[in-house]
């Protein structure tokens, strides 16, 4: 069975990208526009991994990891933050959310892949 | 990813960006019908954050840099610290164009619109308040000007171990990125330590046997560097030391080498020294020989050495370039001859304005500006950073704390905030009295800390940041914060106030700067005597600036001082009695409004105007300065603000705004109240400068003493905190 990855930003142009991107690797790619819109479909749906930006309207990147992280089924699941975000301290504002890692955009395909990788085994 | 990937990705990207800009064309008409609309502000920094990823994400590199700064810019909207005019919107409505053309041809980015780009960010850099612009000298717009920065900090060099847990791939981090970022945060000087890599066939791919020793120097503080590794450091190695903090410590070598001392005594000849030198081994070499150290640790000790020789090299080299000396007393004469020349300079306009001769007339523009700039810059130089100040008071803090047995740690901010050197000088004083203030009474000794479930240790937070044309300094402790109903009986004890009048906070947390007022108990060696805090507000009120209390019981007070920028120059507002021309602060300037005869008989001469709804109390200046004459019918009142009241002054004429340089009276006039100083205006003659706030006390008092021999019963010292009752 192909392992299921969300994608959150509200960018279509990044989550196409990180789609595109990943695909290739045999993934199905679940797109959503926002905090909310992801919540929703992770209910719907089993995922295995997050890749979420931080700057959203709505619910933000980090209030979802830390709503993500509530939810028993995905407490161990991989986290990563994908963001353009460089004010001092949001990082650690991540980790203590639950995120288990911080790419900074724009990322290069390989740098994403790499990383997918290595957590997806 | 494939060809059609990519037109798809361009074609989404496209939409998308169509869609933003549309988005941020309508959001920027709100913002000019409603300009403090917040969440329209955010919603504009938040479309311009998202364009900025997306076109990154695309390799719109040009389009990406561009948003990045509107976005910057837009924080500053965000933040408060610029005003989102007309100028900004159609600023940024300009760019928005200029990104929708980018966006549709990005193939033909040549230098016209390189050039078109530079422009645009041009603007943006202008409308920045210069205190926020870095290293850029007033006035000036010269191409280097830069946007602001993350906030600087002291420059430090440390130096970090990296020992990476061996799975760091697993947990998706790849460590090379983090070393990427710290060099991105300065100087950076990176040893690998491939000790532990194992043989080829040994080797798991998976695993890193790398660690790393890194020498940075950075100023963007210790918890910046810390942060990069915050996603790793649960399970890595890592250590952080600090191995310079900034100061130039360049006394490094006094003391010579051995062999430089035996040249110097013609014990041994150069040549000797050099056949000797080459042929001893280096100590690195002799230390790994004889395996006391391994070659990886040598080699990083040697970068580490290496980096530090080139930082201190260069700052040494910047010293001598871009620092000099100047005895403050020369600075101080060419303030006053520039002074005079901007004086001059304005009579020279006057008079070219009379003849009436374009050529001339073209000229004195010419001079004009450039005396402008020179005011500016001279001015500039006068300001140095606070810091010296705050240095000061750390020994005075950690002697205060064990003399009264408490723990303090005094955190300082803002520390290169720039201010003019006469106003720094003259705060020292002031300064010392609110933290022993804050130390003595504010902060609770470490038991009473404990039990009352704060830290031990009580922190003193001194900050300093600009604020449009002022300097905000705050002193803020973490005590027991001021005691509502103790100011309140000492004061109807004093007779400030009565007993049954209800002040606000913050009227009567100011009563504590009345002379002789003192809620403590015990009078220590440290405050309690009251005096020290009228001295406070009477030097704070001499820097023409206020001060303000924010208190909250057992959590803290934070006492905020504002002070100008500079003395030498203000913004001044020319008014005319008479023949005599007057000064107001232009600062403290809200409003003119006519006062036409009937008006006032019609106020039964109780000298109260009603400014939109609500009674404004004013004085007459031809009164107070017994000026003869008849006023015209028609007169001006020029309402001012001070704190929260508003105080009207009668003028005959309202002349308008004035570049005023301040020139002190001299001895003899030291004491007339309610005068600051006085100027030279264009054609020679000479105008006070009012002291408005000082006036008002004076006005407050002729007042009050007139009512003192009517019925004594009703003078209260409500009114000398309430000071809207000039004439009333």
């Amino acid at each position: 069975m192909k392992k299921t990855i969300i994608t959150v930003d509200d960018s279509a142009s990044v989550r196409l990208m990180v789609k595109f991107t990943l695909c290739e690797l045999g993934f199905e790619i679940i797109e959503a526009n926002n905090g909310i819109d992801a919540l929703q479909k992770l209910e719907k749906k089993q995922a295995h991994m997050l890749i979420t930006d931080v700057n959203m309207p709505g619910v933000d990147g980090i209030s979802l990891v830390r709503k993500v992280r509530e939810n028993p089924l995905y407490r161990f699941i991989p986290i990563i933050i994908l963001t353009t975000e460089s004010r001092e301290g949001k990082k650690r504002e991540g980790k203590q959310a639950g995120a288990t890692g911080w790419i900074v955009k724009p990322f290069k395909p390989e740098q994403l892949i790499a990383v997918v990788k290595k957590v997806m085994g | 990813m494939n060809k059609e990937d990519y037109e798809i990705l361009r074609q989404t990207f496209r939409q998308e960006a169509a869609e933003l800009l549309s988005e941020l064309e309508t959001s920027l008409l709100d913002l000019e019908r409603a300009p403090r609309d917040t969440e329209v502000i955010s919603s504009i920094f938040r479309t311009f954050h998202t364009l900025k990823g997306s076109s990154a994400i695309c390799g719109l590199d040009e389009v990406s840099r561009l948003t990045h700064h509107i976005e910057t810019v837009y924080d500053l909207v965000r933040s408060g610290k610029i005003l989102a005019d007309k100028k900004l919107i159609d600023l940024t409505l300009a760019a928005i164009d200029f990104i929708k053309e980018m966006i549709d041809s990005p193939q033909s980015f040549s230098h016209v619109e390189i050039d078109r780009r530079e422009r645009i960010l041009d603007s943006f850099r202008k409308l920045l308040p210069e205190s926020l612009v870095e290293g850029q000298p007033m006035g000036q717009t010269g191409g280097d000007v830069r946007f602001p920065q993350p906030v600087k900090e002291k420059q430090i060099t440390c130096r970090i171990h990296f020992r990476p847990s061996p799975n760091i791939f697993l947990y998706g981090t790849d460590p090379v990125l983090l070393l990427n970022e710290l060099r991105g945060l300065g100087e950076c000087t990176v040893v690998a330590q491939t000790e532990g890599v194992p043989d080829l066939y040994t080797l798991n791919q998976d695993f890193c046997y790398t660690s790393w020793d890194v020498i940075l120097t950075t100023d963007r503080g210790i918890n910046t560097v810390k942060d990069v590794f915050v996603f790793v450091e649960d399970e890595s190695e890592l250590q952080f030391d600090i191995i310079d903090n900034g100061t130039n410590s360049l006394e490094e070598k006094d003391c010579k080498k051995l062999g430089e001392i035996l040249l110097e005594k013609r014990d041994l000849s150069y040549e000797d020294l050099e056949r000797v030198l080459k042929n001893r081994k280096p100590i690195g070499t002799i230390l790994v020989e004889e395996g006391l150290v391994g070659p990886g640790k040598v080699q990083s000790a040697l970068a580490e050495q290496e980096h530090f020789h080139q930082v201190r090299e260069r700052r040494l080299k910047e010293d001598a370039i871009s620092n000099m000396r100047v005895s403050s007393e020369k600075l101080d004469k060419l303030v006053n001859l520039v002074g005079e020349l901007v004086t001059v300079q304005a009579r020279l306009s006057q008079a070219a304005l009379c003849w009436n001769d374009p050529g001339l007339i073209s000229i004195v523009e010419e001079v004009e500006r450039l005396t402008d700039d020179l005011r500016d810059n001279t001015m500039n130089i006068r300001l140095v950073p606070i810091r010296t100040l705050f240095n000061r008071f750390k020994r005075l803090v950690r002697d205060l704390s064990k003399e009264l047995g408490k723990e303090v740690e005094l955190v300082t901010e803002g520390a290169e905030t720039e201010m003019d050197k006469t106003i720094i000088e003259k705060l020292n004083d002031p300064l010392v009295h609110l933290i022993r203030n804050s130390i003595d009474h504010g902060i609770e000794i470490p038991q009473t800390r404990q039990i009352g479930g704060k830290p031990r240790k009580g922190t003193l937070h001194l900050s300093a940041e600009h604020s449009g044309p002022y300097v905000l300094i705050k002193v803020r402790d973490d005590g027991v914060g001021f005691d509502r109903e103790m100011i309140h009986v000492k004061a109807v004890e004093k007779g400030l106030i009565q007993a049954d009048s209800k002040l606000s906070d913050k009227e009567l947390f100011l009563l504590v700067f009345v002379p002789g007022f003192s809620t403590a108990r015990n009078v220590t060696n440290v405050s309690g005597r009251g005096v020290g805090l009228d001295v406070v507000k009477k030097s704070i009120g001499d820097l023409r600036g206020s001060i303000e209390i924010h208190s909250q019981r057992d959590v803290g007070t934070t006492v905020v001082l504002k002070l100008p920028l500079t003395l030498a120059i203000i913004d001044g507002f020319l008014t005319k009695i008479g023949d005599e021309h007057f000064v107001f602060p232009l600062s403290l300037v809200e409003e003119c409004i006519e006062l036409a005869r009937e008006d006032s008989t019609r106020a039964h001469h109780l000298n109260i105007i009603n400014v939109r709804g609500s009674a404004v109390p004013y004085a007459r200046l031809r009164d107070t300065f017994m000026i003869f004459g008849d006023p015209p019918s028609i007169e001006q009142i020029v309402i001012t603000r001070i704190g929260r009241n508003r105080v009207g002054f009668v003028v005959d004429q309202v002349i308008g705004g004035h570049q005023t340089v301040i020139k002190n009276l001299g001895r003899f006039y030291q004491n007339v109240k309610g005068v600051s100083g006085a100027t030279i205006l264009g054609d020679g003659t000479v105008a006070i400068i009012l002291d408005v706030p000082k006036l008002v006390d004076v006005e407050d008092e002729e007042d009050t003493d007139h009512r003192r021999g009517g019925t004594a019963d009703e003078h209260s010292g409500a009114e000398h905190c309430n000071r809207g009752s000039v004439g009333g």
